[in-house]
């Protein structure tokens, strides 16, 4: 297909100053089994393209799912036309951006593909494990599925830029809810986030086959277990509630997008400036932060982000200290920044805009039996099932599936509904303790929202566990 | 298109071996985009998709795909047949589906839309000469949009929409903006003359020195556009029969433990008086009203084919998700100028932001507010307010501390655009309303 494709655009790209094709091929299925029961599967296949033209300093452009001469030359053109009608009305001079014309090849690593184990293999592989979730008759909902997409991208660019790159993603997961009257409780492990770039072998690297029972034991503990209690206290934080911590409250608002000032009015700015890049003391000098689209098997690894610039590692917080954006190379023009290669698209249908790809927390050298033994009075929490950030990404509330105290260096009682309120600007300085790269896990989401018109995108974080000091920590209603 | 659509039917059918059924869905939009930020264009393009899913039944088991059409014949007859072969390749391997109901009485039906629309390149000049001068940031989104059922048992219907939808916002400084939307189906630029002069003059207001409240309990009057967002977290997981069945419904109480809303409050799924099509992906027609909520008490579920079968109830046309696409909340009796003198001292909220679950069972709802929220004193606006995060239940927002809803509502046309241009909207009044929770 790609020789076509680049074919093609050979022959119907205009002479403008800079112009890119970006071609998408992504194959889907979902495989879900509820109660028992094979829910619908679901396959599907999204083919198509986005022509970007910039010319005399505008930018336009235009998808289509019609690859033949006829429909690349049509959004050629439309793309070229509307680069030409916005060019003095832009918001600066794309054509002084310095656009690259990459060559290169990125595939996901993959150990078992997809499609070597049959469907039906698979869809008794989830039989099993949902039957494993019912426990109990007050295990009143259980679900068990995987979702596994296979894309394959191609950048061509009118000055010979020729990028291929092929992913395998697996979204596996696995839930048990527990209902006594009004009371009712979930855990949960996958999903929303837990992913990673491979085949089946990911199942094991999660302990998916081990997960069944525990998670509905734990949902019926839940159901009897106290009101997390309120008050200012330790805060110890599992990597899957971390990732949701770096996503929102760092992440977020280093988007060099947002800080100039492009999602004001859908996913908001940043109460980070400009002028903090360099000297902003962002958390404690235990927190390091990198970008890094090149670790093997997280969710958003990649080659190439969707404008050609190759992946590559940059420290963002280095000790405690500001010192780059996510800023992409448009970004990085406008703002006189250097930034990082994170331009990215959710499908061919939408324009690559400052996104994160792999965020992850550096690993540092506490056990988590020293973290929790380090605490007098606090919180172990776990698993996220609530979030909220006001919209410069300071003020945010995020809630757990599962809360145990910690009391004299030990865990002790189990809670339910354990959330905690913060400060972004003020939150990681408290950050205390670092768990060691054995409490670390490799973790995404496959949902990142953002953007106008708006898009959903996988991201990646890495994050050990972590200790906060003084924490507002609070419980239901 | 809604030929093309047909005849892609036809040809599916015609693919189809004895014993077999056959359920095809269309959704498909010509869009165009202009993004804006700081009265400048930040990106403008078009975007043409259209995706076709085919459901293929054999008896009790069956299989669904869908593909992205190119556009032509010829080669969107090879996709579809493609697909079908892969659907029946996969039928084999699969059980029988228990909960498995597809529409077998055929309803057809047809809605057209009128395309009066401007080009986008036209309305982007209207917006950046409006927007000339100030701080204008946002979205126009415009175009068609398609949606079409058929099956192979003979029933065709077909949905098409001509909408723009300009979501904006004017800044002052930092954070404190005032947030406006023109949508509908005919540009008319007196219309956004209006709306942003109206804009502008909140955004005078947004000039003043801004109050910090301390945590605490707050009267407020929610706008619309708030009551909107609060409704629309609400519709997640709140009123689908699986939700219930399954005890995952966030009004839980009210089902299990009586917990009742203000008798005031009135919620209805009102396709006949929303933007949405009445017929979903597996051909059932949606009534043209479902109550939800009737004077405070639970009313219906939303339920779809596949929740019907499992629980052996009716379905009402739910989409899978259950969720209602054109929410409509009853007015109550507050008229717009006595607003300011009935909230007395207060926060008057336009806007909310990133609302979520904080409990669950509880209903209790966690968000900020965001873009032109006020103090007001003695029945007049003071200064803006910097930002607060709010936490509190539906029982007690809409329940015991519901002062009044506003006698006149906003129709809200829903301005989302992920993987496509919603065509849900909303008709909802504002609410004033006694000791809200603020705790950040």
């Amino acid at each position: 297909m790609s020789e076509p494709i680049a074919e093609l655009f050979r022959r119907v790209a205009p002479q403008v100053d800079f112009c890119s094709l970006r071609f998408v091929d992504e194959h889907s299925e979902i495989l879900r089994v509820r109660q028992n029961v094979l829910q619908p599967v679901a396959r599907s296949a999204d083919t198509g393209a986005m022509v970007t033209v910039i010319d005399g300093g505008g930018l336009g452009y235009a998808a289509t799912s019609d690859l033949t001469a006829r429909g690349l030359e049509n959004a050629c053109t439309q793309a070229r036309a509307w680069a030409a009608r916005t060019a003095r009305l832009a918001v600066t001079d794309f054509s002084r951006v310095p656009m690259p014309s990459p060559q290169g090849q990125y595939a996901t690593r993959v150990g078992i593909p997809w499609d070597s184990t049959s469907l039906a293999d698979k869809i008794a592989l989830l039989q099993r494990e949902n039957e494993r979730l019912k426990i109990d008759p007050r295990i009143v909902d259980w679900e068990a599925s995987l979702w596994h997409t296979r894309s394959r991208t191609v950048y061509l660019t009118n000055h010979d830029g020729h990028v291929e790159q092929e992913f395998s993603f697996l979204v596996p997961a696995l839930s048990a809810t527990a209902n006594a009257g009004s009371e009712t409780q979930t855990r949960s492990l996958g999903g929303r986030g837990l992913c990673r770039q491979g085949g089946l072998e990911v199942l094991d690297q999660i302990g998916f086959y081990e997960a069944a029972p525990r998670l509905a034991g734990e949902a019926l503990a839940l159901l009897a277990a106290p009101n997390c209690p309120t008050g200012t206290m330790d805060l110890l934080l599992a990597p899957d509630q971390m990732i949701l911590q770096i996503h929102e409250s760092i992440g977020h608002p280093l988007e060099l997008d947002r800080i100039l000032g492009d999602e004001r009015n859908y996913a908001g700015t940043s109460f980070v400036t400009l002028d903090m890049f360099g000297t902003y003391r962002y958390g404690s000098d235990l927190l390091n932060i990198t970008y890094d689209p090149t670790l093997q098997g997280e969710f958003a690894s990649f080659g190439f982000d969707d404008d050609g610039v190759p992946a590559a590692k940059e420290h963002i917080i280095r000790n405690g200290i500001l010192e780059r954006p996510l800023g992409s190379i448009v970004s990085q023009q406008r703002a006189g920044l250097a930034g990082v290669a994170n331009a990215r698209a959710s499908s061919w249908n939408r324009p690559p805009i400052d996104r994160m790809a792999n965020l992850n927390l550096e690993p540092g050298t506490a056990t988590l039996g020293e973290m929790i033994a380090a605490v007098e009075r606090g919180i172990y929490m776990q698993s996220n099932n609530s979030w909220s950030i006001d919209d410069s990404r300071n003020k945010f509330q995020f809630g757990c599936e599962w809360g145990q105290l910690i009391e004299n260096g030990k865990l002790t009682t189990l809670v339910k509904k354990p959330n905690y309120r913060g400060i972004s600007a003020t939150f990681w300085r408290s950050l205390k303790m670092v768990g060691a790269v054995a409490t670390r896990n490799i973790l995404g989401t496959p949902n990142c929202g953002k953007g106008e018109p708006n898009q959903a995108v996988r991201v990646g974080h890495a994050s050990p566990a972590c200790l906060f000091a003084n924490v507002d920590v609070f419980g239901g209603a | 298109m809604q030929g093309y659509f047909y005849e892609l039917a036809d040809f599916a059918w015609s693919k189809l071996e004895a014993g077999e059924i056959a359920t095809a869905s269309f959704q498909g939009e010509d869009s165009e985009f202009v993004r804006f930020n700081k009265s400048a264009v930040r990106q403008a393009g078009n975007v043409v998709q259209r995706e076709l899913e085919i459901e293929l039944i054999r008896d009790r088991k069956h299989a669904r795909g869908s593909v992205t059409l190119a556009g032509g014949q010829e080669a969107d007859h090879a996709r579809v047949a493609a697909l079908i072969e892969d659907l029946r390749a996969m039928i084999p391997f699969l059980p029988d589906d228990p909960h498995l109901l597809y529409s077998k009485e055929v309803r057809s039906g047809e809605k057209h839309g009128d395309n009066k629309l401007p080009a986008g390149t036209d309305a982007a000049g209207t917006v950046l000469a409006a927007g000339g001068g100030k701080d204008l940031v946002g979205l126009y989104a415009g175009g068609g949009v398609y949606s079409g059922f058929a099956n192979s048992l003979g029933q065709k219907n077909w949905f098409s929409t001509f909408t723009f939808n300009l979501d904006w916002s004017l800044y002052h400084h930092q954070d404190k903006a005032v947030k406006s939307a023109y949508a509908g189906f005919v540009w008319d630029e007196s219309a956004l003359e209006r709306k942003m002069a109206a804009a502008d003059e909140q955004l005078a207001i947004l000039a003043r020195p801004a109050y910090s409240i301390d945590p605490g309990r707050y009267r407020v009057f929610l706008s619309p556009f708030a009551v909107y967002d609060i409704l629309g977290t609400l519709s997640w997981g709140g009123f689908g029969l699986k939700d219930h069945r399954t005890k995952q419904t966030t009004l839980i109480k009210m089902v299990e433990d009586g917990a009742r809303l203000n008798p005031e409050v009135e919620i209805v799924e009102n396709t006949a008086g929303g933007v949405a099509p009445d017929f979903q992906s597996a051909g059932f027609i949606k009534p043209p009203r479902i109550d939800l909520i009737s004077r405070g008490c639970f009313s219906h579920c939303l339920v779809s084919p596949r929740s019907a079968k499992e629980y052996g109830v009716p379905t009402n046309g739910a989409s899978q998700w259950e969720a209602p696409a054109s929410i409509d909340m009853a007015a109550g009796t507050l008229p717009p100028d006595r607003i300011l003198g009935e909230l007395g001292a207060g926060l008057l909220i336009n806007n909310v932001h990133y609302l979520n679950y904080s409990d669950r069972p509880a209903c209790r709802m966690t968000g900020m507010t965001r873009f032109a929220t006020f103090w007001v004193e003695n029945g007049k606006i003071m200064a803006p307010v910097n930002v607060m995060r709010f936490d509190e239940t539906i029982y007690r927002a809409l329940g015991e501390h519901l002062v009044a809803l506003t006698a006149e509502r906003e129709f809200i046309i829903d301005a989302h655009t992920y993987g496509g241009r919603s065509v849900q909207s909303g008709r909802v009044p504002g609410a004033l309303i006694d000791e809200f929770t603020f705790t950040l």
